[in-house]
């Protein structure tokens, strides 16, 4: 069985008089452990379909599955209880809280899941520790740089085990260099079995990924295995592969 | 145990939320804080109010009718209608003495104002009363020296009088009243006691400025056409009702009130005039109540904008936290804790303001804070938070996650 299994899903916007058809139909399915990238240009529907996987969004008309659930249809709370089960978000501008320190921010899922507080400052301090920022446990964002803030991030989307973690241009807000590091952190995720999937419209992003889909128009135009997938930089590498496993 | 942690997280976010804007939280505060200390004072007034009443009506004899004219509680129409009764006589005391049955004793009174005088010493608006024999016992009085009236006093109308104890003080400061001569207007009368003190009445009305004489004399030389209560001590308080009706129809048959017709007297009784006094004092405590809700009222509305302005500015957070998991309940909670934090924070300023301003209160009514007020006054400040908040917090609630991350 696979992990999402979509079927001809669309996406509408009505403004006014206006209907924009953001997706037109789309049909997908995606495997455990898959590191997918998904690219297209501006306003072709990238975000649109991320919203829809991680159920931020419903669609319009089509049908969405889950891990074996059919999700189209929820309402508003039960998305809410799916995507703090299943899904992890990585977004570009972070978003973090502001106000509240790194391990604040990583509890965040736990808190809304219910899970008791000395289990979860345990397993946040763990997934903290494994993205490499032990150290920086009680700096609120503003304290951390930006890739430091993106590593937050990745640590609140994994600390629930979720089925994925969907990431929208995560390295768009930084430099080539720390967009490495978080590029190998997902790799060493990936290669620890996690389902990945990475919204890009730059090639070398998606180049890292081993199926890439590539999206026009609200449509996918191509969807494909990328046979030699490339290996984020050696230090990035190195340094993630030295925190996950320490 | 969500519940529990979801609610933890709230008051979290409430602290953090509010210290990030201080001055904007202060400000809105003010307006709960005036409005919990007006209602806090106005409550410890009424309380104390409330108190001064019972403690003025003890002093009268819960087990006595009073025959007059009039009602005590008259509305103004009936007052118009009731203008015209005959007055009380002294015939009706007598009669209504020999053939009530159910009369423990029967007192006959009369009041007016004069002014009393020692020599050059002078005091005006004195309270006089006509009295009988019984009206000691049925006024519930007692003396401090000297006797009451007699029968024969009141038969003959000696020029005897008995004073009260303000009276006596001020014109025999160092005893020696009873003996005495004192001048009531123009009569001369003999002082032949002095009552005990007995405190002013609620109003301020001294109860010990008051001068006795026998009713005979009374209506002889002080004022000749009186309006008389017939006072009536019932043998037992569960007899009242009985009493009262047969005193109606005793009065009905010596004043020839025809059947057709409506009592041209009235009976009345203190638990008459305690409920008159509740319903005189719950109209003046719903009244206080109020306006001193209107100015919470108003501070509520400052905390619904101040609100709808934090959910504006947080709109990006709430997205955040739909994102990972928040449902509609967890952001509404969030919302109404913030906004509960704030008022019940401003409640507690209140009352710390208002405790002082109470001993003010204290100064004039004898009213210390009740402690179920403060009860009352932080859950009257948490209630307003929640009510203020909810609009606002709903509106954060049903926000979609999608176009709220997108704010910034
Ligand atoms: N809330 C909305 N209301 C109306 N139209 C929308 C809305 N969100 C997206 N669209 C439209 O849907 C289309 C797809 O938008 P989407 O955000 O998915 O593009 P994208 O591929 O993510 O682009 P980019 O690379 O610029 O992020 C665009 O034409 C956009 O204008
Ligand atoms: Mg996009």
């Amino acid at each position: 069985m696979s992990l999402i299994q979509i079927h001809d899903l669309t996406r509408r916007y009505v403004m006014g008089t206006e209907t924009v058809h953001a997706l037109r139909g789309v049909s997908l399915s995606i495997e455990r452990g898959e590191y997918i990238a998904i690219m297209g240009p501006s306003g072709s529907g990238k975000s649109t379909l991320m919203n829809l996987l991680g159920c931020l969004d419903s669609p319009s008309s089509g049908y969405y599955e889950l891990n074996g659930v059919n999700v189209a249809h929820m309402d508003d709370n039960e998305l809410a209880e799916i995507r703090n089960r299943e899904i992890g978000f990585v977004f570009q501008s972070f978003n973090l809280l502001p106000r509240s320190d790194s391990l604040h921010n990583v509890e965040l899922p736990l808190i809304y899941a219910g899970m008791p507080s000395e289990e979860r400052r345990e397993k946040a301090i763990q997934t903290l520790t494994h993205v490499g920022l032990a150290e920086r446990m009680h700096h609120k964002p503003n304290e951390l740089s930006g890739g430091q803030r993106q590593r937050v991030a990745v640590a609140r989307a994994l600390v629930n085990n979720p089925s994925i973690v969907l990431a929208d241009e995560p390295t768009g807000n930084l430099d080539s260099r720390t967009g490495e590091e978080i590029l190998g952190l997902f790799e060493t995720l990936s290669r620890k079995g996690n389902t990945i999937i990475v919204v890009t419209h730059e090639e070398d992003v998606a180049q890292h990924a081993r199926r890439i889909i590539r999206i026009r128009d609200g449509l996918i135009a191509a969807d494909e295995v990328n046979p030699h997938p490339r290996a984020a930089m050696k230090f990035a590498q190195e340094q993630s592969a030295l925190t996950l496993n320490g | 145990m969500t519940l529990l942690s979801e609610f933890k997280e709230s008051v979290i976010i409430a602290w953090a939320a509010l210290r990030a804007n201080k001055l904007r939280a202060g400000l809105t505060t003010l307006g709960i804080v005036i409005g919990i200390v007006s209602v806090t004072l106005m409550g410890t007034a009424i309380t104390g109010l409330n108190a001064a009443f019972k403690k003025s009506l003890a002093g009268i004899s819960a087990d006595t009718l009073f025959i007059q004219r009039f009602s005590w509680m008259t509305g103004e129409t009936e007052w118009r209608l009731s203008r015209n009764r005959r007055e009380i006589t002294l015939q009706n005391a007598r009669d209504v003495e020999r053939l009530a049955t159910l009369a423990a004793a029967v007192a006959v009174e009369s009041q007016g104002n004069g002014t009393v005088s020692v020599g050059r010493k002078q005091a005006r608006g004195v309270w006089v009363e006509g009295n009988d024999e019984n009206s000691l016992l049925v006024r519930g009085l007692s003396l401090s020296s000297g006797r009451w009236l007699t029968e024969s006093d009141v038969q003959s109308g000696r020029p005897v009088c008995v004073l009260g104890s303000y009276l006596a003080e001020r014109f025999f400061p160092y005893g020696g009243a009873v003996g005495s001569k004192v001048k009531l207007n123009d009569m001369n009368l003999e002082v032949i006691g002095v009552m005990e003190k007995q405190g002013s009445f609620f109003t301020g009305f001294n109860l010990d400025n008051q001068i006795v004489l026998p009713i005979t004399r009374f209506t002889r030389d002080f004022s000749r056409w009186p309006d008389f209560t017939i006072q009536v001590k019932v043998r037992d308080l569960s007899q009242m009702e009985d009493a009262k009706e047969e005193l109606r129809g005793i009065m009905r048959k010596l004043r020839r009130v025809p059947p057709d017709k409506a009592d041209d007297f009235a009976i009345n009784q203190q638990d008459a005039l305690i409920n008159f006094f509740n319903a005189v004092g719950g109209s003046i405590a719903a009244v206080g109540l109020f306006i001193s809700g209107l100015s919470l009222f108003v501070g509520g509305i400052g905390i619904m904008n101040i609100m709808f302005v934090s959910v504006a500015e947080r709109t990006k957070e709430i997205g955040i936290r739909k994102a990972i998991g928040a449902k509609r309940r967890t952001i509404l909670v969030q919302f109404l804790v913030e906004a509960a934090t704030i008022t019940l924070g401003a409640g507690i300023l209140g009352l710390l303001i208002a405790w002082p301003l109470t001993l003010v209160v204290d100064k004039f009514l004898a009213a210390s804070m009740p402690w179920w007020l403060v009860g009352v006054a932080l859950v009257v400040s948490v209630l307003t938070g929640v009510v203020s908040g909810f609009l606002p917090a709903w509106r954060a609630a049903r926000m979609n996650p999608v176009d709220a991350l997108r704010a910034d």
